[in-house]
């Protein structure tokens, strides 16, 4: 079969296909004028000369998307076209990549978070790579030392509230405490740790939050009527206000309130919605070289694009999710309507692997059983 | 006969079997016995067997997941039954439509399906708060489950009732027989074939389901798919998902058997119906029948569309969530429309290969009783149901495993999808046309090779006339699974520029904000829309080429 050529003019991979002999020839050239020219200037573009005319192998989960024009900037600098994969969710990307440790189906990996960090390291599927572009990406988002992984993104996972459930009394929520105080009883919907991604990030914010105690603490929150659902569209769109539902304090992203901005219906200045700074659970994106790429230095140019400008830039309205370079610049949208928490919740990626399990087969006993 | 001829003859017979189990090796047997063999070789398959089974939880799972599928089944087909005579017996206006229109369930992605069954609930006051409610309840799996197989029953079993021969039925009455009494002892065993067709398929299907049990069911209820799901990609524990994919095999394969010998004892070769016998405009029922399938498949689809045309926060209705399927958004590779278009572009090769592999293997299936080898015959009908009854994740996993090991690696081709579609397809093809071709009298055969028809000629004129219809059912179910297919397809590595239209609803549906969720409902209209034209052009065909005799 071959590509819906028809419905996807631009960015068709058959229209690809039949632009890669043409683009390959060109590439050619463009590297006999690079060989000229550094012969002439001495410079140091030997590098991407080589590369020049190969394609790099970039694979993600379902949720990452750019613009084409920021895949084309790169092919454009570099002469390496980037042939994106994409599959399933975060968990079934990094389960994927781990089955296929060594004999990876791409050069690239992005989209690994720290929730789920310890595992692919554990797997061998990186390989290491230091950027130079890390140098402008500020230290706490660095987790690995030997550079396995390279940060490219954050999202913070906050209580969301309605804001016109709250205009008397009580407030909105402004911390986890709150939520087992009774004023807030039959209020909260969050999604099971054991199928969701955000909901496993708020039982690992209360865990950060409480410690040992936090079990005591989901007991609470059992005791004033929190709702739990499978997956995050179920809890948003079935419970929260949002969907017509009347729980009106839900666990979703730091960017859900400019998203319920830049897609409203009818337009509005100001989103329905709040944050609860207290709450929030830091997720940070990676992206790593895969051990046995068939292109690693395509790979580590990539890597490199992806702490520029050009890339981090176009990461907000596309995934909702922020830039790690401190130079980029948010969208206005951003700006008027996300918070960043200052001080957000994170745990030890060594830690959560290791005790994830235990952990969620004790919340399963505590909120569902 | 020249020697040359009988070998081509030889290799033209051997040929569609060795592709049929070529096709099914390379997709589907070693993929899950790839991830199989790797998720049990490290500790040992008796013991991570035992640990599954010796554990109280996983029983209670595996035994949940096997009578919620049993119950759906029951329920399917007292429902569905008396319809589906309806519509093999009677004539009204609007048949052919409503035919159609009852696959649309089938595209529709749980996701959409439980807001639909939510905004029910909400309406009919049983979204708790009330004395009754359904959210997050057992009932709310079965409903739904009803509500996605309904098609299969009608219209398998309807295809079956329709290519019996009414006149036996008319006999019965004329000698005193009671309506009810027809239907026991003269119509009932003659279906009981293609009721364990359907039965086998709505039951896999139930047994497989993901989406429902996890929206519609709530956090507390998990099922082996849900569970092998949470053990290979949440938990990476490959060993327990393994062993549970291996009960889920056996379950099935078990289930099969049974079901293929039913459908097998109980075939009854019989002269076929000329369509002519039963044209009765009216029938009994017929209103309490059309108005069944108004509320259970009437309602939740009325409120998609109502939700489809609502005009967001600001109340009213408008057609602005349709028009802005032509629009690229920043979420999306590409417009919905374009996503409708790649979800087209998957369902017809798709559909196609079911059609051309199923064929052929219940050619060799029907042919096993008269000459035909009857291991490979039995090994296809058994083999060929078992897709349905796989989990998605296992064969991604798998495809992924094992897949890079031929000449070329064809993991991240652009072919996978269809071919992942077709496989699961293939059942529907195999079991709504072998109860049919089985009812095919021989002698018809023997007639006509008698008057000098050549073995082509009969297969032709003969078997193809009489599953004319059938054909036409099972392309129809192989077209709308693949249109509507989402586990498998997000599990396999795609281009983003080939985002099918379910991929394109849940990212829709993954970000806050009125207007993508205003044309998530529109894009799941249109691809129902899309199902029931495509179906309707099938049926078209398949009525038009139906064999009178």
């Amino acid at each position: 079969m071959d590509q819906p050529s028809a419905q996807v003019p631009a960015h068709s991979g058959a229209s690809r296909h039949r632009a890669r002999g043409l683009a390959r020839a060109v590439a050619a050239a463009a590297a006999v004028l690079a060989v000229v020219a550094a012969a002439c200037s001495g410079d140091r573009s030997e590098d991407s000369g080589d590369l020049s005319g190969t394609t790099v192998t970039l694979l993600t989960h379902d949720s990452f998307y750019l613009s084409p024009e920021t895949f084309e900037a790169f092919t454009l600098q570099t002469g390496i076209e980037v042939d994106h994969l994409a599959s399933g969710d975060a968990g079934a990307l990094v389960a994927q990549a781990c089955l296929t440790a060594g004999e990876p189906l791409g050069d690239v990996l992005f989209g690994i978070d720290n929730t789920f960090l310890q595992r692919g390291l554990d797997c061998d599927m990186f390989e290491p790579y230091q950027s130079p572009n890390l140098a402008a990406v500020p230290d706490h988002f660095e987790f690995d030392g030997e550079h396995r992984v390279t940060p490219v993104d954050f999202g913070d996972v906050c209580l969301n509230y309605w804001v016109d459930a709250f205009d008397g009394s009580p407030p909105p929520p402004s911390s986890l405490d709150d939520l087992i105080d009774p004023a807030y009883a039959g209020m909260l919907v969050v999604q099971s740790p054991e199928t969701s991604s955000p909901g496993l990030a708020f039982l690992l914010a209360t865990i950060a939050r409480y410690g040992d105690g936090w079990e005591d603490y989901w007991a609470g929150l059992r005791d004033n009527g929190v709702a739990v659902t499978a997956g995050w569209e179920d809890a948003y769109y079935g419970e929260f206000t949002a969907g017509g539902g009347d729980r009106p304090i839900v666990v979703s992203y730091a960017s859900s309130p400019p998203a319920e901005v830049i897609y409203a219906d009818p337009p509005v200045d100001e989103p329905p919605t709040g944050v609860v700074t207290a709450s929030c659970y830091r997720q940070i994106e990676f992206a790593g070289v895969l051990a046995g790429a068939g292109n690693p230095g395509g790979a580590q140019a990539l890597i490199d694009f992806m702490l520029t400008e050009t890339f981090q830039n176009d990461v907000p309205l596309n995934m909702f999710v922020f830039p790690v370079l401190e130079s980029a610049t948010l969208p206005p949208e951003f700006v008027a309507h996300a918070q960043i928490a200052d001080d957000p919740f994170m745990l030890d990626p060594a830690e959560v692997e290791a005790q994830r399990n235990a952990w969620t087969d004790r919340w399963v006993e505590i909120v569902l059983r | 006969m020249p020697v040359a001829t009988r070998l081509a003859r030889g290799v033209a017979g051997v040929l569609p079997v060795a592709a049929v189990g070529g096709f099914m090796a390379l997709f589907f047997v070693w993929p899950i016995g790839g991830v199989i063999a790797r998720g049990l070789s490290g500790t040992g398959p008796a013991a991570v067997l035992g640990d599954v089974l010796g554990s109280a939880a996983q029983r209670s799972v595996i035994w949940f997941t096997v009578w919620q599928a049993a119950v759906s089944t029951v329920l399917t087909v007292a429902v569905a039954l008396p319809a589906a005579g309806a519509m093999a017996r009677l004539n009204f206006r609007g048949q052919r439509l409503l035919r159609a229109l009852a696959t649309v369930p089938f595209v529709l992605p749980t996701v959409v399906v439980a807001a639909a069954f939510e905004g029910l609930f909400d309406r009919f006051g049983l979204a708790g708060g009330g004395a009754v409610s359904l959210r997050h309840t057992v009932w709310a799996i079965l409903m739904a489950h009803v509500f996605f197989n309904y098609a299969v029953v009608l219209r398998t079993v309807g295809a079956h009732w329709s290519a019996l021969d009414a006149r036996v039925e008319d006999q019965a009455r004329v000698l005193g027989a009671s309506r009810l009494e027809v239907f026991r002892r003269v119509v009932l065993p003659r279906l009981t074939p293609s009721i364990a067709a359907a039965s086998a398929i709505v039951f896999l299907f139930s047994f497989t389901s993901f989406g429902v049990v996890l929206v519609l069911g709530g956090p507390t209820r998990a099922t082996i798919e849900t569970e092998i799901y949470r053990y290979a990609v949440v938990r990476l524990d490959l060993a327990t998902a393994a062993a549970l994919a291996v009960v889920q095999l056996v379950a099935v394969i078990a289930l099969v058997v049974v079901s293929n010998a039913l459908e097998r004892r109980r075939a009854v070769a019989e002269p076929v119906s000329s369509p002519a016998a039963a044209p009765r405009r009216r029938g009994p029922g017929l209103v309490a029948n059309l108005a069944l399938m108004a509320v259970i498949l009437g309602l939740p689809v009325a409120v998609l569309v109502e939700r489809s045309l609502s005009a967001g926060r600001s109340g009213g209705y408008t057609l602005r969530n349709y028009t802005a399927m032509a629009e690229r958004i920043n979420l999306l590779p590409d417009t919905a429309l374009a996503a409708l278009g790649n979800s087209l572009m998957f369902a017809v090769p798709a559909a196609a290969l079911a059609l051309a592999v199923g064929g052929a293997a219940t050619l060799a299936i029907v042919r096993a009783g008269r000459g035909g080898s009857r291991p490979i015959g039995r090994a296809f009908d058994i083999g060929l149901t078992l897709p349905l009854g796989t989990s998605a994740v296992t064969v991604g996993l798998g495809f992924l495993l094992v897949l890079n090991r031929g000449p070329i690696d064809i993991r991240t081709s652009v072919l996978v999808v269809p071919i992942a579609h077709a496989v699961v397809g293939i059942p529907f093809v195999v079991r709504t046309l072998v109860p049919m071709l089985r009812t095919v009298n021989p002698r018809i055969r023997e007639a006509a090779a008698v008057l000098g028809a050549s073995p082509r000629r009969v297969r032709r004129e003969v078997d193809l006339r009489v599953a004319a219809r059938g054909t036409a059912v099972g392309a129809g179910f192989a077209f709308a699974v693949s249109l509507g297919e989402f586990g498998a397809t997000s599990f396999i590595p795609r281009r983003p520029e080939t985002l099918t239209a379910p991929l394109a609803l849940f990212r829709l549906l993954g970000t806050p904000g009125e207007t993508l969720r205003g044309q998530a409902m529109a894009l799941a209209v249109a691809l129902m829309a899309l199902t029931a034209v495509a179906v309707f052009v099938m049926d078209l065909w398949g009525d038009a080429r139906r064999g009178v005799f």
